[in-house]
């Protein structure tokens, strides 16, 4: 356990150092007090809350920002330590190599952690002096903040698997762009393809609800937009998720796999990797 | 290679060891040991084996066939990671992580060792860093850098060291500053592995030689070993009295290899066990003789010997 900190608190100071940190906050926050204000004003005649607004849009701009930013934070984790050469040098010191792996993810987890945290979260205790928040909508709001950061310690894991199966820094950046490409943008589009050609004859919403279920995307999407009376009112999509049979733990479930699988099959990987 | 301790302190041992990559056998069927306290330098040109040797001692590969054992363990177990508490490794070509300052460098690896931080400073002042301390690595020569690896290996006060070309790009003085240290560290009982290709300079240190080339060991020992396993020539030059030369020639017989003369010197060389009888020789020719020089084969020669797999000129049939 020991081990792991230190290595955490490396990536941690690299991610302060590098101003890594400070540029996601800014990120984060700018975005979501834009966001915020500007959505606090149409709420009109829905009754929708400002935070419950926020929570929709901040989800759905999360939905593309998070992937990429855990991505930009962590194709670089091994290939580039291989490359560099600094990865030999480590691992002749007492640390195994689960304990390299677990303690990046641990590190690289801790900075997004405090880009949402801090962005989102100021955002947040700024619009409570502009706007009236129901107790739902906070919750709501923090659920988000909370699932953003699952939805980034899956693409932290998947940029590791992506770092540990290249062989160069370059095709580490395209590959993770890829595969950003795929989740966030051409899964869905495909899906929804898939749906409209098909016209609700072979797929019926017990498969609609599975193939949702495969992206993580889809998942947080679902996750943060029908959980919550008032955000799912708002979003138009109220009681999706519950008629489909999926319980908020079911999500979180899928997405704690999308974290374990990707982080697994990079150790595998990595303990048969020679130097 | 002495039998004496050949059980007690096994540090090291290797056992019919050899790695392929693909189709291409970098190190074939290497057995040795290595015990407690020694100083072995592995010898041979740039791509012998020797850094593919050191990291399957380390665990960072694998042999392909047969079984390294290091402190009693299998380097490549997850299990021997404990151990590397105890050993200090300086890779051929040290990489730091180039945006940490040289102490955040030093007090990151002693904290992954468990070394005491207040050392490091101390560390960083014998290798001549402490000007450089809050200096980004990425700003490092390759001087500084290599010095900064030295210190990092001596982390901990390490019981096991192994150093892959560890002068390159040293100074004379930083190189005798060098193995000072590793001498001060042998005291305390520490063994170390050094891979070298200048033989000259690891001379006096080191207990044993192992020489490797293209994959193969192809001789191991101490020096003087060495020079038997060789059995190269010792050269003589004798000092006569002017004029006297040829005659003392005549004298000592034609069986004797003479590669010069001229009117008081005479040059000669024979081999290791005839060098007594030769001397005994040549001293019972009286006052004839004023001086007389006995030169060993050098380190050089020995080196070439085994590289080129050939006998050096010189010998006598």
């Amino acid at each position: 356990m020991k081990m792991l900190w230190i290595l955490a608190m490396k990536e941690l100071r690299d991610g302060l150092r590098n101003r890594w940190i400070a540029a996601a906050i800014i990120v984060l926050g700018t975005l979501a007090l834009v966001l915020s204000l500007l959505g606090s004003a149409p709420t009109g005649s829905i009754k929708a809350s400002a935070m419950d607004i926020s929570v929709i849009s901040l989800a759905s701009l999360s939905v593309y920002l998070i992937p990429l930013i855990a991505l930009m934070l962590s194709f670089d984790a091994l290939v580039g330590e291989f490359e560099r050469g600094t990865m030999m040098l480590l691992l002749t010191y007492p640390v195994t190599r689960w304990q390299v792996i677990m303690g990046k993810f641990l590190g690289h987890v801790l900075i997004l952690c405090i880009a949402i945290f801090a962005g989102y979260g100021g955002a947040m205790l700024i619009m409570t002096f502009v706007t009236d928040a129901s107790m739902d909508g906070w919750q709501a709001y923090i659920s988000m903040m909370m699932s953003s950061l699952l939805l980034g310690a899956i693409f932290i894991a998947l940029g590791y698997l992506v770092s540990i199966f290249v062989k160069e820094r370059a095709t580490a950046a395209g590959t993770a762009i890829g595969l950003w490409l795929v989740f966030v943008v051409l899964y869905d589009l495909l899906l929804f393809g898939v749906l409209l050609i098909d016209e609700g004859q072979i797929i019926g919403q017990q498969l609609f609800s599975m193939l949702m279920l495969v992206s993580p995307t889809d998942t947080y999407r679902i996750l943060n937009l029908s959980m919550f009376d008032g955000v799912s009112q708002a979003a138009g999509i109220a009681g999706i998720a519950s008629e489909a049979g999926m319980s908020a733990s079911l999500l979180i479930g899928v997405m704690l796999l999308w974290v374990v699988t990707p982080l697994a099959a990079t150790l595998l990987i990595f303990q048969r990797r020679e130097l | 290679m002495n039998p004496a301790n050949k059980t007690s302190d096994k540090v090291i041992s290797l056992a019919g060891v050899s790695k392929c990559y693909g189709s291409e056998t970098v190190v074939s069927d290497v057995s040795f040991t290595i015990q407690s306290g020694e100083c072995v330098v592995l010898v041979g040109h740039n791509g012998a084996g020797k850094t593919t040797l050191m990291k399957m001692m380390l665990g960072l590969t694998r042999p392909t066939a047969g079984n390294v054992e290091v402190l009693g363990s299998n380097p490549a177990m997850s299990t021997a990671v404990a151990q590397h508490k105890t050993l200090g490794y300086l890779p051929e070509s040290v990489a730091f992580y180039e945006a940490m300052t040289g102490r955040e460098v030093l007090t990151f690896y002693a904290r992954l060792k468990g070394a005491s931080l207040s050392n490091c400073d101390n560390l960083l002042d014998i290798v001549g860093l402490s000007h450089a301390a809050k200096r980004r690595v990425g700003t490092y020569s390759k001087g500084m850098r290599q010095r900064l690896g030295l210190a990092q290996a001596m982390l901990g006060s390490p019981q096991l060291l192994f150093l892959d070309e560890p002068t390159t790009g040293l100074d004379p003085s930083l190189r005798h500053q060098f193995y000072e240290l590793i001498d001060a560290l042998h005291k305390e009982g520490a063994t170390s592995l050094i891979s070298s290709h200048a033989l000259n300079e690891v001379e006096a240190r080191a207990n044993r030689f192992i020489i490797m080339k293209a994959g193969i060991m192809i001789a191991s020992g101490s020096l003087d070993e060495l020079y038997q396993q060789a059995a190269l020539p010792v050269r003589l030059k004798v000092s006569v009295t002017p004029g006297e030369a040829a005659s003392v020639a005549d004298r000592l017989g034609a069986e004797i290899n003479i590669s010069e003369i001229n009117n008081q010197t005479l040059k000669m060389s024979c081999f290791n066990g005839d060098k007594m009888p030769l001397i005994r020789r040549i001293t019972d020719l009286g006052d004839v003789v004023n001086d007389l020089q006995i030169m060993p084969p050098k380190l050089d020669e020995v080196y070439n010997h085994f590289m080129s797999g050939k006998q050096i000129d010189g010998g006598q049939s």
